[in-house]
């Protein structure tokens, strides 16, 4: 089983261009997108870590990610792509647009 | 609406607790059942047993609902208007050991997805304690 859950990672990268980087509007939307999926999805500012949980406003706030940064997601389970996806437009929505819905 | 855990904030200024409302809606949006009192009834500062059981009430979830207070009375006036409440409903409110402002926007960012009670008052209490 552990091959194959490993199977199902997703990772992906987007640039962060707001102006005030992910301060707490931006932190606060990322942290409510990530929630609508099942799977475990963590970011950061290195394709190797360290990770945070992205559904915890506390830790993704306590980032304190600049403007001009690239993100990483990864994500494992079901919907991973999907989530990964989802945060990556986003991101390059500029944080607004989220209340339609995710698709 | 009432999938979501909803917040109640208490304050002894009547500007403070409309101010963190104001945050909480314009940040984290509208899916959280959200109310809020500060003031005493004369104008001035201070927090009123009935008005906090009114906000109560009105941001009502069956989820629950997490009550964010600044100082002293709020706490205490806010214990006795969950005490007053009737018995079904007295285990479902909790008043959270949270700074008022940070602690009422982390609770309604949790609450949003769908998190439980106990995972919205350990969001605002746990916000300085990473």
């Amino acid at each position: 089983m552990s091959e194959s859950e490993t199977l199902s990672k997703e990772i992906g990268s987007v640039w962060l261009a707001h102006s005030a980087g992910l301060h707490a509007r931006p932190a606060i939307q990322l942290t409510k997108m990530a929630k609508r999926f099942q799977a475990e999805v963590w970011v950061g500012v290195s394709e190797d870590g360290p990770w945070v949980n992205s559904k915890s406003i506390a830790r993704v706030m306590g980032m304190k990610v600049p403007s001009k940064t690239t993100l990483y997601f990864s994500a494992e389970g079901d919907d991973a792509q999907n989530a990964i996806r989802a945060l990556i437009k986003l991101v390059e929505n500029d944080f607004t647009s989220v209340a339609d819905g995710g698709e | 609406m009432n999938k979501n855990v909803g917040v109640v904030i208490v304050s002894h200024s009547v500007d403070v607790a409309r101010g963190a409302a104001d945050m909480v809606r314009q940040m984290v949006g509208d899916e959280v059942p959200l109310a809020w009192c500060g003031g005493d009834p004369a104008g001035g500062l201070g927090t009123s047993v009935e008005a906090i059981m009114v906000a109560i009430e009105k941001a009502w979830s069956d989820q629950g609902v997490v009550v964010l207070v600044d100082l002293g009375g709020a706490e205490t006036n806010s214990e006795m208007a969950v005490e007053m409440l009737p018995e079904n409903k007295r285990a479902k409110v909790v008043v959270c050991n949270a700074p008022i402002v940070e602690g009422s926007v982390m609770a309604a960012t949790e609450a949003s997805g769908g998190a439980s009670l106990d995972e919205v008052r350990h969001t605002a209490e746990d916000l300085y304690a990473r």
